[in-house]
């Protein structure tokens, strides 16, 4: 069906919102309203054009799909949906996503995933700067390469690179888990590089089944970067790296 | 905030349309900044001859006052722009001084042409006629106050040298020492904003010998600040960001045009956008791009 957003169930399941004559307000007020027995189960969003806030604060077990590049702080504070971007990502893409699958199958721009608590987030592209910053157990795989300052005080969760990173990644983490398979500018204030044990690799090939890589990148071509924990609680020694 | 838009034309068949495009960005921008906006367009140019923009106090009679100089005053709102023989711009310079202290000139170039004003943007471009200009390049911004006052005179762009503007989105904070090298140096900051500083050490390096790349360069050891400059001189067009990309920014590049906006949202309605190569420039890396090269 095409909405005009007071939204009869769809006899088809697909509901089709076009951006360019829909308000942004009325799509994200019609996807606030499903409830999680809704049959209205496929969303499709075109013409997005690069606006903000799309498909934020979604609390439904739907998938949307977004035909077209998106502004900022898509997919913001998800729980239980998929939303797959067919285009590129503005600043905060899944940012505090709680559950579900935000797929980006073009470049995010900074702060993906930024202290997001569960879920996966897929970026077919790179990430900018500040990727997955105060992530706290969200699960971030980036096919391409990311930016300066990612992971920063990473909590929980993990982050899977296959390309490069930029400088200081991981500055001063807590206990989320760094996987890099390309190389890394610089590490940041108690980021260490640790060894990858069996479980880590067991750990890693987890997530890249998730992403739908397993068997299509080599595990033993990845490092693992973790926290030295010397930050965890104020030191004057270390008042320098504060 | 702010927002910054910019279009660079590489070929000439969208140059008739490059004011409406610009307008088009400046617009979706207002939400960046909408106390003040301004933009420079770099149109046509006689040679031997420069353009000198002037801004009045609203009511001014540009055609009285072009009367006086001697050279007609092309009228835009409360802008004019008149075209002077090179060997007669300090001779006019001083003529607009005695004769309309009122009246300043806030920009010169062989084709440089530069608007700005106080109000929401989309209606500051209306003024202005924006949508029917033409030209091969231009940059425009959307301003909220942080560093100076909302005055006309602290709306971007900034012009301290022929055919060159700036464009910036950040705030610097060690402007006050650069501008004690740059009095040093002769060169006059006339207002107290911090991004007129950076217009100003750019026309010092290039002053000095630079291009427009070796002045970003430069820029990036001397200011010290968040900062995402776009910079047009006669032929060029350049970005830089600070080293930890503060400020938002992404390009879109295609065999037509090179485009910069704060968000993608003002490049979206852009021609060939679809299959463009969009991207965000990286930290402390300096763009330029030059008709002439």
């Amino acid at each position: 069906m095409n909405l005009s957003v007071q939204t009869a169930p769809a006899t088809d399941g697909e509901t089709r919102v076009d951006l360019a004559t829909t308000p942004l307000r009325e799509l994200n007020g019609a996807l606030h309203k499903l409830a999680a027995d809704t049959n209205q189960t496929l969303w499709t969003i075109a013409n997005p054009a690069g606006r903000h806030a799309i498909a934020a604060g979604l609390d439904a077990p739907i998938t949307v799909e977004i035909d077209g590049p998106v502004g900022y702080y898509c997919a913001g504070m998800n729980k239980k949906a998929r939303v797959i971007v067919h285009g590129n990502a503005g600043v905060g893409v899944a940012e505090n996503m709680m559950s579900g699958l935000i797929h980006v199958k073009g470049d995010a721009s900074q702060a993906a995933g930024a202290t997001a608590h569960g879920g996966l987030l897929i970026i077919d592209g790179n990430a900018s700067a500040r990727c997955g910053i105060s992530m706290k157990g969200i699960d971030i795989v980036v096919k391409g390469s990311i930016g300066h300052m990612s992971a920063f005080m990473a909590q929980a969760g993990t982050l899977t690179v296959l390309g490069d990173a930029g400088e200081a990644l991981g500055d001063s983490l807590y206990e989320a888990k760094l996987f890099v398979r390309g190389s890394v500018a610089s590490l940041g204030a108690d980021c260490i590089e640790k060894e990858m044990r069996e479980e880590h690799k067991a750990l890693l090939a987890s997530k890249l089944e998730a992403a739908g890589l397993l068997g299509e990148v080599d595990i033993a071509e990845f490092r693992r970067y973790g926290s030295a924990r010397t930050l965890y609680h104020f030191h004057v020694d270390n008042v320098s790296s504060y | 905030m702010c927002g910054i838009v910019g279009l660079f034309l590489k070929q000439p068949k969208l140059e008739p349309e490059l004011g409406a495009l610009l307008s088009q960005m400046l617009d979706i921008m207002c939400d960046r900044g909408p106390d003040s906006a301004g933009f420079a367009v770099y149109g046509a140019g006689t040679p031997g001859f420069v353009k000198l923009t002037l801004r009045g106090p609203a009511g001014t009679d540009f055609a009285a006052l072009g009367d006086k100089i001697g050279h007609p005053v092309i009228a835009r709102d409360t802008h004019g722009v008149l075209s002077v023989p090179v060997a007669e711009e300090a001779t006019v310079r001083a003529a607009l001084a005695r004769l309309a202290p009122e009246v300043r000139v806030v920009g010169a170039g062989t084709r440089m042409e530069l608007y700005k004003e106080v109000g929401l943007p989309a209606d500051v471009a209306k003024r202005f006629k924006l949508e029917t200009m033409s030209g091969t390049h231009a940059i425009g911004h959307t301003r909220m106050a942080t560093e100076s006052a909302v005055t006309t005179d602290g709306a971007h762009p900034f012009s301290t040298g022929t055919d060159q503007c700036l464009v910036h989105n950040g705030s610097l904070s060690n402007h006050a020492g650069v501008r004690r090298l740059l009095a040093r140096e002769g060169l006059e900051v006339t207002t107290e904003n911090d991004s007129e500083v950076a217009a100003a050490y750019l026309t010092y390096r290039m002053r000095g010998g630079d291009s427009l790349g070796e002045a970003l360069e430069h820029s990036l050891g001397d200011l010290d600040g968040f900062y995402t400059f776009v910079v047009g001189t006669e032929s060029g067009f350049g970005v830089l960001r600070d080293p930890i990309a503060c400020k938002p920014a992404v390009m879109a590049e295609t065999d037509d045009y090179v485009a910069f906006a704060s968000e993608y949202r003002a490049l979206a309605g852009l021609p060939g956008i679809e299959t463009a190569r969009v991207f965000e420039p990286e930290p402390a890396k300096v763009y330029f791009w030059d008709r002439a090269a």
